[in-house]
């Protein structure tokens, strides 16, 4: 028997926006429907990968997550290129947590020549994380922006505090800045207006909600993001009609569900196995809620996405 | 399809009688109008108003119970399909699979494992929900006694075969907990639907496609059979998630009323990688399934997507709460740190994991501020001198240590002198703003 399923009355699109620059750029956004929802509209470019790498070795991380990149942990350059080379990452994302005032406090010049070896070693689209210090990071991604200028970066987390200074560095040297605000669609939107007001242009605005890890927030994130592309698809609220990235990588592996051994609490099982899936869980929900480009950290979580995104998007 | 109460507190007896176990007509109702109840709890409505009402009185997606007493799990009822605009109704309940192809010891473990993956979360606990008991063999008295078997150890039963003569048997044997039966389909509808009559079970609408599958709930609602699930038979991940996406749409629509129940899927039918498994379902757990069958599951898989299941059908308008207490942290003895938080269930979920990682045993102070955060619930008047010294008079840390030295979030900094006036036998200290700096400053801190 027939049945009547009623079209969504979609009035708006996502603006498509390229990330990086020559061959190996990529083009996110573009939506005209709900997430992968196909047979009701399109979604011309598939959501991108960012694999992590980190401008310190990190600390306490669980094996894990260390063991895909053994030898390379304290080499940032040579992290991204095993990254590329052996994991095929779509783009790379540089966090800056060294440059943390709380912690090693590293200076702006250090962070600056990291990107830059980075950059020199890999030619795929860049984005560099600050340390979520307001001040902190106006200096160091100003600087850094200024270093890379020939690559066309994105820049971020940009916040209310420092919108003024890093619009202003991404609107002189071509960059884009992913606009982060605490999960909230009211802020997400007078965040971008604020950017549209100083000139950035729109093809260099992604939206960053803010992203709470399974079990520490995840649904918070998950509902703003539904609000923002409902409103953006169906409202025709050109503030929210931009990309959305989330770097999922850090808040995942931080918990401690994912740090015990399976030895502490046999309930939880492979350790591995456990964290590979809180990665791919977690990045799948925010998928479905409308991410463009996740920022991911295990190689076989993924793996686990691209197979799962290859059967959505075919 | 959406009648106000109003409408419909018109067309009943408005008599008062209770009957119903409502105290009011009206109260009756406003619970029709929002798809709580059902309108054959009232004896005494005319079988005008039935008919005017019936259809828009129940929810656009019937609530289906599977399994009877302890062990029933409810699927469907959902009456909206973004969270952010109503709670979701039935969390997805998970099966794990057994076959009669597997030897004792294999399905005795997996019968281990429902109940031993189960876990403690903000007062709730987390497990697996129903066994799903698959016929491969064709032999109706294997296929029953195993059924018997898992539905007599109290689980909740769905029972998988194309075989009449194995459900008819396995029914025969369990028909009294309330197995789901799996599945009438275009050649079988008449037969199944029969069964699912006779012994008064739930049935599962199977069809390749959603024309195909309406055609079966037609069929079996003409059997005036309600308790239907669908499966819409799809064998990938993006075909299932469209026909998930259509179905709840179709069905709260109106437009698609042969849609209008919850549904069953199986990502083993869509992958042979287990893992990809576990990412299908957490897919399909976001996005609608009613019913999840795994082909089997580990602590390492069961464990996030019940994680991702209470995220998405916990309520998006109340904060989710941790009981206000002591929380012993590490095995705290009488020098240890004493620090308090908020009972938001975040803030106490990442201050008892930052203090776990610190490896500094310490005692957790956790203050009622109905689920809201430091910063909010100071605002709201709930994190303040007046309520928290008070608390820490009367929760008993006084008699688990043998200091008084008490640390508070350096969000609320401001507090402290207040908190000093209140709590005058305790030195108040300002603790970092961000739990992540929590591990550093234990380690330097002396209680």
């Amino acid at each position: 028997m027939a049945v009547d399923i009623p079209k969504v009355a979609y009035s708006g699109a996502i603006r498509e926006i390229r990330l990086g620059d020559g061959e190996n750029a990529v083009t996110v956004g573009g939506e005209t429907s709900y997430p992968f929802e196909l047979f009701d509209g399109e979604m011309p470019n598939p959501p991108r990968i960012a694999m992590e790498v980190y401008d310190a070795a990190p600390e306490g991380w669980a094996e894990a997550a260390l063991e895909p990149f053994a030898g390379v942990t304290d080499d940032p350059a040579a992290w991204a290129k095993r990254c590329v080379d052996d994991y095929g990452a779509d783009m790379i994302c540089i966090q800056l947590v060294s440059t943390d005032p709380n912690g090693a406090d590293a200076s702006p010049e250090s962070a600056a020549e990291t990107v830059k070896n980075v950059a020199a070693a890999v030619d795929v689209p860049l984005i560099v994380w600050g340390s979520e210090s307001e001040e902190k990071d106006t200096e160091v991604l100003r600087l850094v922006a200024e270093t890379c200028q020939d690559r066309k970066l994105v820049i971020g987390p940009v916040v209310e505090g420092n919108y003024r200074q890093l619009g202003a560095t991404a609107i002189a040297y071509g960059h884009t800045v992913a606009a982060s605000t605490p999960i909230d669609i009211n802020l997400c939107k007078q965040l971008n207006i604020l950017l549209a007001d100083l000139g950035v242009p729109a093809d260099q605005i992604i939206i960053d909600p803010t992203t709470g890890g399974l079990g520490y927030g995840l649904e918070y994130t998950y509902s703003v993001m539904e609000r923002v592309r409902m409103a953006a698809l169906t409202q025709q609220d050109d503030s929210l009609q931009f990309p959305i990235v989330c770097n999922l990588a850090p808040e995942v592996w931080k918990v401690k569900e994912v740090k015990t051994p399976e030895a502490e609490d046999p309930k939880l099982g492979d350790q591995k196995k456990r964290g590979v899936l809180m990665e791919a869980a977690t990045a799948m929900s925010l998928l479905l809620a409308g991410a463009d480009v996740l920022v991911m950290r295990h190689p076989d979580a993924i793996d686990q996405i691209r197979t799962a995104v290859d059967g959505l998007v075919p | 399809m959406a009648v106000s109460g109003i409408e419909i507190f018109k067309q009943l007896p408005k008599t008062n009688c209770k009957d119903c176990g409502f105290a009011t007509c009206l109260a009756f109702a406003m619970s029709l109008a929002q798809g709580k109840t059902e309108l054959s709890l009232c004896p005494h409505v005319s079988d005008e108003a039935t008919e005017s009402l019936s259809a828009a009185s129940e929810p656009p997606i019937r609530t289906v119970t599977v399994g009877a007493g302890d062990a029933a799990a409810k699927a469907g009822g959902e009456t909206v399909a973004f969270r952010h605009e109503k709670t979701f109704v039935s969390p997805t309940p998970i099966a794990i699979l057994v076959t009669d192809a597997m030897d004792d010891d294999e399905v005795g473990a997996r019968l281990a494992k429902m109940d031993d993956l189960q876990y403690d979360r903000v007062g709730l606990t987390l497990a697996a929900d129903l066994v799903a008991v698959k016929e491969t063999g064709g032999d109706p008295a294997a296929f029953a006694a195993l059924a018997a078997r898992v539905s007599e150890a109290g689980y909740g039963v769905i029972l998988m075969s194309s075989d009449e003569a194995c459900l008819s048997a396995a029914l025969d044997g369990c028909a009294a907990a309330k197995p789901l039966i799996y599945a009438a389909d275009a050649d079988n509808v008449d037969a199944v639907g029969a069964l699912a009559q006779t012994y008064a079970c739930p049935v599962v609408a199977r069809g390749s496609g959603l024309e195909e599958v309406a055609a079966v709930t037609e069929k079996l609602g003409a059997m005036d059979l309600k308790d239907i699930v669908i499966d819409s038979g799809a064998n990938n991940l993006g075909a299932a998630l469209a026909d998930q996406v259509r179905i709840r749409r179709g069905a709260l629509s109106g437009a698609a009323k042969p849609l209008g129940f919850p549904t069953i899927a199986l990502p083993f039918e869509m992958t042979d990688d287990p893992m990809q498994e576990a990412v299908i379902a957490s897919a399909l757990i976001a996005k609608y399934a009613g019913i999840v069958v795994l082909s089997d599951f580990d602590g390492a898989t069961l464990f996030p997507l019940l994680l991702e299941r209470l995220s998405i059908f916990t309520d998006p308008q109340r904060p989710m709460a941790t009981d206000e207490g002591i929380y012993e942290v590490g095995g705290p003895g009488e020098e240890s740190p004493v620090i308090i938080t908020a009972n938001f269930s975040l803030s106490y979920f990442i201050v008892s994991g930052e203090i776990e990682s610190s490896r500094v045993p310490s005692y957790l102070l956790v203050k009622d501020t109905e689920g809201l955060s430091v910063m909010t619930a100071w605002a709201a008047g709930k994190f303040v001198p007046d309520e928290i010294g008070p608390f820490v008079k009367k929760c008993g840390i006084e008699e688990k240590v043998s200091h008084r030295k008490l640390v508070i979030p350096g969000y609320a900094a401001q507090i402290a002198g207040e908190l000093e006036d209140e709590l005058p036998d305790w030195e108040i200290v300002v603790g970092p703003r961000e739990a992540s700096q929590l591990p550093a400053f234990l380690r330097s801190f002396e209680a």
